[in-house]
């Protein structure tokens, strides 16, 4: 299992262009990806609702788990757009 | 009356079929079941999310910027995996697609309220999605636009959206009304943009019926319901030949015989410079510096003034730019400077200069920053002072302004006791501005705050007039320029009397420009003497109004 610990950056957190676009980008993948506030529940990162209910702001640790082949890889890319300010 | 009254946020007539844009949906019945065949209605349900997030797509992508990201985050709502689930497990427990999609929905919208804040504003996004799917699992119209007519209607709503107008020109509306919005409302830039005309801060907007034929006026703000064949042509008429004139009059601010009145803007920060420029000003007449000292606990460093200072003056290269030194107090309390005790009426408490005769740290700061970010720019920097009562209170606060390296000194004529002593004020000063909105509150002793009280703050009000002239010619015994920067400035008949009384400039909201400019235009000096005279010949608003227009035949034809 493949894991990244990330502090988001961005001013509206993980909300509108940075939550849209994050969703987007593991929804391309073919693995399964959660996301969870540091000590939270997972939720599916390919939903958007999902994602959205979590409620991360700036400042947040959020931490991103996936298996599987190119897990890696989604979570370098998903750490990039999570952590962009 | 058959009509309402907004704010007119972008100019032109609109004449239309009147449509009111509801979103309201009604909720599916808790009880509704489906036939019996689950995955035929799941199926049916997921077509519906389908072509509901393809249409949202396809709206951002024709709206492009901002609405389109709107929508892109609204499609992916409707195609949220986890919604999918949750929806099939619905229907697969019996309830019908409509209704599986309403809970659906429910649970992440509780939780996306709950947070509140930025994320609660996000719910209405949500709506729009559910009562989109819902009404079209349910053959009902989508809420939110009709179909193109054969004529161009009127919309008229609560408030619009980005995805309610993404799709819209010119060729399908004629005008916009709303009951919210202000002129930098979503609804207001649309318009802009598109051309077309709107009304923005209109009561009763949302509440016109269906197909009532509507006339807009997106520059006087009236909205007339059902209007007869002759006010139609009326209010086209005269709105076309306000446009070509307004667009017409271009340039300097002059009369039609080419005495020159400098047009202002009257900005509250940087953040108003482009619109004064859009509106043609000539420099800026009032420049108001509250917005550096409010809502805060300490007072601005000189560093940060400069910097404001210069966000506008760097606007005006070799223009005037008439800053005023804080004007706290009153209805603009500050937490770092509160009054010494308990005012029991603070428009006559410690105020304006007399806030800075308390504090001159305060003053000398805000002096040395405006002197410092004079020197860094091109633009004419003149500094005036608000509240000033006395000619030792001029004398003051212009010594303090030469100190500080300032070459321009004024103050604001705003009490009566310094326009009806403002030949001793001249002699004290480089100019007056004369602030109508106090001036009319200290005349007519009656509070700005109080509502009820609107009649005795009317500019035409036979004592203010006569106070204006008093200050202004108390400066043209010293050759001092006497300007005026409050509403009255703005109104284009009042603007003309203003000049008749020897007025030198006008500053005014950006918004009001072209007007001014236009009516000045299409009269002489002259004329403009007259209309003074008749104004201050009369003894009431009414009266003093009818009897300057009587000398300013253009207004009228321009429904100014």
């Amino acid at each position: 299992m493949a894991q990244r610990q990330i502090t988001v950056e961005s001013e509206v957190g993980l909300h509108a262009r940075p939550a849209a676009t994050f969703v987007q980008t593991a929804a391309k993948a073919s693995l399964d990806v959660t996301v969870a506030k540091q000590g939270g529940q997972p939720v599916n990162a390919k939903s958007i609702l999902a994602v959205l209910a979590l409620d991360v702001r700036q400042g947040d640790t959020v931490v991103i788990e996936a298996e599987g082949e190119g897990a890696d890889e989604l979570l370098d890319a998903l750490a990039l757009i999570a952590s962009a300010p | 009356m058959n009509a309402l009254a907004g704010v007119g946020v972008s100019p032109g007539v609109g004449f239309g079929p009147g449509y009111v844009l509801s979103r309201e949906v009604p909720v599916p019945d808790p009880e509704a079941r489906h036939g019996g065949d689950a995955e035929a209605e799941r199926d049916r349900a997921a077509r519906a999310l389908e072509r509901v997030a393809a249409d949202l797509e396809e709206r951002g992508v024709r709206a492009g910027g901002q609405a389109q990201e709107i929508l892109r985050a609204q499609a992916l709502m409707a195609r949220d995996p986890g919604l999918a689930v949750g929806v099939a497990g619905l229907i697969d427990a019996g309830a019908s697609a409509a209704r599986a999609v309403y809970e659906g929905f429910g649970g992440y919208r509780e939780m996306i309220v709950g947070a509140g804040g930025y994320l609660g504003e996000r719910a209405a996004d949500l709506d729009d999605v559910r009562d989109r799917v819902v009404a079209l699992l349910e053959g009902l119209p989508a809420p939110g636009l009709p179909d193109a007519g054969a004529r161009p209607y009127v919309l008229l709503a609560r408030d619009l959206a980005p995805a309610d107008t993404a799709a819209l020109s010119r060729e399908v509306v004629a005008a916009f009304v709303t009951e919210q919005g202000g002129p930098t409302s979503h609804t207001a830039i649309l318009a802009r943009a598109m051309g077309v005309p709107a009304v923005v801060a209109c009561p009763g907007a949302a509440s016109v019926v269906a197909g009532t034929e509507v006339l807009v006026d997106g520059f006087s703000g009236l909205v007339r319901l059902d209007p007869s064949q002759e006010e139609v042509e009326t209010v086209t008429r005269a709105a076309a030949a306000r446009q070509a004139v307004l667009a017409a009059a271009t340039g300097p601010g002059a009369t039609s015989d080419g005495h020159a009145v400098p047009l202002l803007a009257n900005v509250g920060g940087p953040r108003d410079v482009e619109g004064a420029l859009r509106g043609g000003a000539e420099g800026v007449g009032l420049y108001r510096t509250e917005f550096l000292f409010l809502d805060r606990t300490v007072p601005p460093t000189e560093e940060e003034q400069v910097a404001a200072y210069l966000g506008v003056l760097d606007a005006f290269p070799g223009r005037r730019v008439v800053v005023r030194t804080l004007d706290a107090g009153a209805d603009k309390p500050l937490a770092f400077l509160p009054p010494p005790g308990r005012e029991p009426n603070p428009a006559l408490g410690q105020r304006g200069l007399r806030l800075f005769q308390r504090h001159p740290e305060i003053m000398e700061t805000q002096l040395r920053a405006l002197a410092r970010a004079g020197l860094q720019s091109s633009a004419k920097l003149q500094v005036m002072a608000p509240m000033v009562a006395t000619r030792q209170e001029a004398a003051w606060y212009v010594a303090a302004c030469k100190e500080a390296g300032l070459t321009s000194a004024g103050v604001m004529i705003e009490i009566p006791s310094a326009a009806l002593r403002a030949g001793d004020l001249a002699a004290e000063v480089d100019f007056f501005s004369i602030g109508t909105n106090d001036l009319a509150q200290y005349t007519l002793a009656a509070d700005r705050e109080v509502g009820g009280l609107g009649a005795l703050h009317d500019p035409w009000q036979p004592a203010l007039l006569d106070l204006v002239l008093a200050a202004v010619n108390g400066a043209a015994e010293r050759g001092r320029p006497c300007g005026v920067c409050g509403e009255a400035a703005g109104d284009p008949a009042l603007a003309c009397v203003l000049v008749g009384m020897g007025v030198t400039s006008l500053s005014m909201a950006p918004t009001a420009l072209p007007a001014v400019r236009a009516a000045l235009s299409l009269h002489s000096q002259e004329q403009c003497v007259l209309a003074a005279q008749a104004a201050l010949a009369a003894s009431c608003p009414p009266d003093a109004r009818a009897a300057a227009r009587a000398h300013l035949p253009e207004l009228a034809g321009l429904a100014l």
